[in-house]
Formats: C-alpha cells, structure tokens, sequence
C-alpha cells in the first residue's frame, strides 16, 4: 500500500437530538492513498453520508465530532476550526453530493456556480473563472456554451457531470462522491463511473466513494471499507473484501447481490433491521442479526483486527471457535 | 458580453410577457394601474396646457366672492369644496402623492421585511426569537390601528410630514413580509445547494445574498406589489384622519374635507364618491397584478 494521503482513525461523530444521543459514527477506521479510490459501503443510515461530511467539516449544527482523528497532509481536521477548515474545503478536499438536482441552485446559471468556489479560493477575476469553466465543462464532457444554462435545462446525468465539474473546480487532491449515480438509470451510471474513473487517472486525485451499491464499487474501487451502524467491520483491498469477505455482515451483503449466472431464485437477505443509533446494542453491533452470534458478541467488542495483509476485519470468529 | 446579457435579458422579459398576457385579470390589473400612472403623470401637463386648475388656488367669481360648495357644473366638472377649490383638479393632483407614497413605503417594508426575514430565517436560535418577537409586535394590531398609533405618538408629536408619513406606512406593513420571507428561507435553507455552498467555501452573508435570496425574490416582488396596495390604503386611511402633511394633496385628505364639512348632507356626493372610488380603484388594480404574479411566479401555482 501507498502513504496514506487521508488516514481516519476511530471517529465518532454524534448527533444531539431530543430522544437522545445519536452515535450515527461510532468508531470508523480507514486510510485513503495517494491516487487511491476507497470504497464506504453499508446500508441506509449505517453512518456514510455522516464520515463524509465530518471529514468535510460540514456536519449540521447539532453534530459534532466526538473522538477519533482525520489526519490529512499533517493536520487534524477533526480538530481545526470551521474557518481554518474553510481552507481545506474544495482546494484540498472536495465532495460531489448525493442528489445533483438539489444540489444546484435553480435560478443560477451553472456557470457561476462552477465559478463560485474558484473566484472565492483563488481570488481570481471572473473573466478568469470562467474561463476555468469552460476547460471544466469540456473535461466532463458538456459543451462550454452551456454554461450560461440553468440547472432545469440539463438532464440528471447532465447535472451530475455539472456537480463533477464543480467539485473539481479548485483541483483537489480528494474528491468524496457521496452516492453519485444513485439516482440514475445505469446506462448513465456507467457513464458517470467511467467519467469519474477518466478524471482520477488523469488528474491524480483520490477518490472516496460512498455507495450501498457493492457492484459499482467492485468495478471502481481499489480498497473498501464496509461499514455497519456506525463501525468500520471490514476493510481491506476490493479483492479481499469481496472474493474473501472474512465478517459475516460482509458475507451477508455479498449475499444479498443477485448473481445473474446461477439459478435463478430472490436475493438473500439479512432479517431484521438496522439497531438503533441512539441505545446501540452491547458488544458486537451486528450480533443482533448475525446467525454466528453467541454470548461473547453480546458481551464483548470485537476489535477491528488484521486477518491478511492490508485486511482488516472486526468479529470475534477470527479469535475463538463458536461454542456449540 | 454586455450586449448578449442584454439580449438574454430581453428574451426572459419577453416570455414573461408571453405568460402574463394570458391572465386576464393581471391583464386587467396592468390596465387601471397605467391608467392611474397616465392621470399622475399628466397632470402638470394638462395644468399648464389650461385643462385643469390649479388644485391649492381659492376660486372666486368676479365680484370677488369665493365660489366654494358648488355642485358639478360647468364651471367645476365635479365641483368644489369649503374653500372654492376645483375637486377635479385636486383630484387629479391627488394621484401623484397617493401613488408616491404607496411606492416608496412598500419600497422601505419589502427592504425591511426582507432582511429581517432573511437573517430571522437563516440565523435560526435566539436571533431569530428576538426578530420574531419584534415582528410579532407589529403584527398583534391590526394595520391600521398600528398606523394610527404610531402616527400619533412618533415625534414630532401631533405633526406629520411626508417622510415621517412614508415611514409609518412602511413600518406599519413589514412584518408580514418578514414572516413570509422567513418562512420561504426556513425552507429553502434545508436545500442542499445551500449546504454545498457552505462546502464550497461562502460565508453566511454571500450564502444568504447569492443563494437564498435570489430563490426567494419573485415571491418578494409579487408580495410587494400586493404591500403597494395595502400602503395605499393605510396612507389614505391616515390622511383621511387628517394626519398628513398639510402640503401635499392625496385622496384620503380630499375624503377628510368632505367629512369636516358634511359634504353627504349637502348633497355633494361626488365630493364622497370620487376619491372613495379612485382609491379602491387603484388598490383593485394593484391587488389584480400582485394576484397575477404570485400566480405566475409563484412555483406551486405555476401553469405555463
């Protein structure tokens, strides 16, 4: 493996709400390389969205980061100030989020809003900006006319070339795309995968791809890190993690993909749903669900452990024999 | 660059156009209200071509004598009042201050209600509890107790001239507009484009300036058409009740004449029925094109 370019250890980040505490990140371990593309998976509301903005400093206004450290190019985002991160913000890091139609603001042209992080980073006078937009526009493959068009004039996959284009606007070393082609049919997902895997090539960035989709991953990712309500459980290159998924949660995802080359029959599935962020359950989060589980899961933390090179896994099966 | 930026700008107008001519009501609106800006930009005009009187001069008849209380004639086409002056002229005259006024006091609330509700909105927490206390001060009385009051206790006590007039109006009318704004930011604030703002790196003022107030500014210019009319209404109010500088000349301080000197007793009905009617007019006009463009620009009333 390469230096870690980005390297985030056991982050916690909880949201303060009226039922209670919300540990919706509650100890999340991975490490990004230079040139790398890491993959987060996980269900819905496992805590993606949530890493991706901590490390963006862009949590709401009643999360915080509780513990952990994101260490980048020397320094500790968790623990910069939100104007000191502001600097870090697209020039260093940036972030294509989920939904590229809520994205845009409708009645701006989506020139100006490629333009809007340059002239505010590098100070730069408009005409200069815009001139910027173009290159990008074409990089992502939108004519530069269009760039006097609003939001409602592009299809969605337009919209998500457009989002492209913007977060790479101030030439970031990492990019974090937060689901992006979730909404979109799979000719353009494609598309969009094949697009974003051009730019990290041929621009050198880094990739954080957020997704549920293990098979989008499997196709552009180099390392990934499976995430269950709140924890890293499994992290490791795509290979391992996909043909040697060594945590039964992993397993279980794995399972959960139709194969279109065996017999036909419905998906497997995990039964049961997503523990509560808020009073998570003791020991192992997945014991729950897990049909391996016995009394030490429910006792006992599993420690996020190597089981190979550069693969890492957190379930006590590795540890001790199941006691039957 | 400039010259496509105009272009562009044409174009939009032009489809704007296309899409408020087919309200007919807005159509209808549009008609009374340039109505009403001909008669106001007309009158010096038609006074020094001899058409109409000068509405302040005491009209007497050759042997001197003031020709006041007289019924529409000849002489006056909708007569005069206590002192001999021509209504018709003072009429005519009146639309200017009653426009101007209804104009630069809507001006002042949209501002006012505007920045509250932006910054009400968009700070949220205690700033947004304090704002709103304030706007639930001004909203608790009705408009035009509201305007009473404060044209009554503001200093200079007991006098009201055209700024302090104009003040009083726009105060009396921008807490609505401050809720309303307040409301559409709560809404829009949630959006992520104001979230990937922040990320992108603009601060609170640029986020709020460049990004939620231009969402919201057609609800706000729809709105203030609509606040035109209501102001109009308040200043008339106020003068009728004689609190308007003594030198200008609106149709609410025509309708006081006619109630201090009991213009319906001595049959003088156009004295009443004139100014009452020119301002329901114009606030029927205003009230039709606020309607229309809240119909189309409005998003959820939206039928193009």
């Amino acid at each position: 493996m390469t230096v870690a370019l980005l390297d985030v250890r056991d982050l916690k980040v909880h949201y303060d709400t009226r039922e209670g505490t919300v540990r919706a990140v509650d100890g999340v371990d991975f490490s990004l390389g230079e040139g790398q593309s890491l993959g987060l998976a996980g269900e819905s509301g496992c805590g993606k969205t949530t890493a991706a903005l901590a490390i963006m400093g862009l949590l709401p206004s009643n999360g915080r980061i509780a513990a952990g450290s994101i260490e980048y190019g020397g320094y500790d985002l968790a623990k910069l100030t939100d104007a000191q991160l502001r600097a870090f913000r697209w020039r260093h890091i940036s972030i294509i989020f989920q939904g590229a139609m809520n994205a845009l603001n409708p009645v701006r042209r989506i020139g100006e809003q490629i333009a809007e992080p340059i002239i505010l980073h590098e100070k730069v006078e408009r005409e200069v900006a815009m001139g910027r937009v173009g290159e990008l526009l074409e990089l992502v493959g939108i004519h530069r006319e269009r760039s006097r068009e609003y939001p409602h004039e592009f299809s969605g996959g337009m919209r998500q070339r457009v989002m492209i284009a913007m977060a790479l606007a101030c030439n970031p070393k990492i990019v974090i795309a937060d689901e992006p082609v979730t909404a979109l049919d799979v000719m353009i997902q494609a598309q969009i995968l094949e697009l974003l895997e051009r730019l990290k090539r041929d621009l050198k960035l880094s990739m954080i791809l957020i997704s549920h989709d293990l098979s989008v991953m499997a196709e552009t990712c180099d390392t990934m890190a499976i995430m269950y309500a709140g924890k890293t459980v499994e992290t490791g290159s795509v290979r391992d993690v996909y043909k040697r998924p060594n945590h039964p949660y992993t397993k279980d995802l794995i399972g959960a993909f139709p194969d279109i080359e065996g017999p036909p029959h419905l998906p497997a599935y995990i039964p049961g749903l997503l523990p509560s962020l808020i009073d998570p359950p003791s020991g192992c989060r997945f014991h729950t669900r897990c049909k391996y589980a016995w009394q030490r899961c429910i006792d006992e933390e599993p420690p996020l452990d190597a089981v190979g090179t550069g693969h890492r896994s957190a379930c006590h099966l590795n540890t001790s024999e199941r006691p039957s | 660059m400039l010259r496509i930026r105009i272009l562009a700008a044409l174009g939009r107008a032009r489809t704007f156009w296309a899409v408020f001519r087919k309200s007919r009501l807005g159509m209808a609106g549009l008609l009374i209200l340039v109505a009403y800006l001909a008669m106001a930009l007309s009158a010096p005009a038609l006074e020094a071509a001899g058409l109409l009187r000068d509405p302040a001069l005491i009209n007497e008849d050759a042997q001197g004598n003031v020709l006041n209380y007289q019924p529409p004639g000849a002489m006056f086409a909708m007569g005069s009042d206590h002192i001999g002056r021509d209504l018709l002229s003072r009429m005519w005259f009146g639309s200017q201050y009653t426009l101007l006024i209804g104009f630069i006091s809507s001006i002042f609330s949209m501002g006012l209600g505007t920045v509250v509700g932006l910054v009400s909105g968009y700070a949220g927490g205690w700033i947004d509890e304090i704002l709103m206390r304030v706007v639930d001060f001004f909203l608790v009385l009705p408009t035009l107790i509201l305007a009473l009051i404060l044209a009554v206790t503001l200093p200079p006590p007991g006098k009201v001239d055209l700024w302090k007039l104009i003040f009083v109006v726009g105060i009396s009318l921008w807490a609505t507009t401050a809720r309303l704004v307040r409301a559409q930011v709560l809404s829009l604030k949630e959006r992520q484009f104001v979230l990937r703002a922040r990320a992108i790196g603009a601060g609170d003022g640029r986020i709020m300036r460049k990004h939620i107030f231009p969402n919201a500014f057609s609800l706000v210019f729809a709105e203030g058409i609509l606040t035109i009319a209501v102001a109009i209404l308040t200043e008339s109010f106020l003068a009728f009740l004689g609190l308007a500088p003594d030198e200008i000349i609106t149709w609410g301080k025509v309708l006081q004449d006619a109630l201090l000197h009991s213009a319906l007793a001595s049959g003088l009905v156009w004295w009443v029925v004139m100014p009452g009617f020119l301002i329901v007019g114009v606030v029927y006009g205003f009230t039709l094109l606020g309607y229309a463009l809240d119909d189309i620009v409005n998003p959820r009333l939206r039928r193009r």
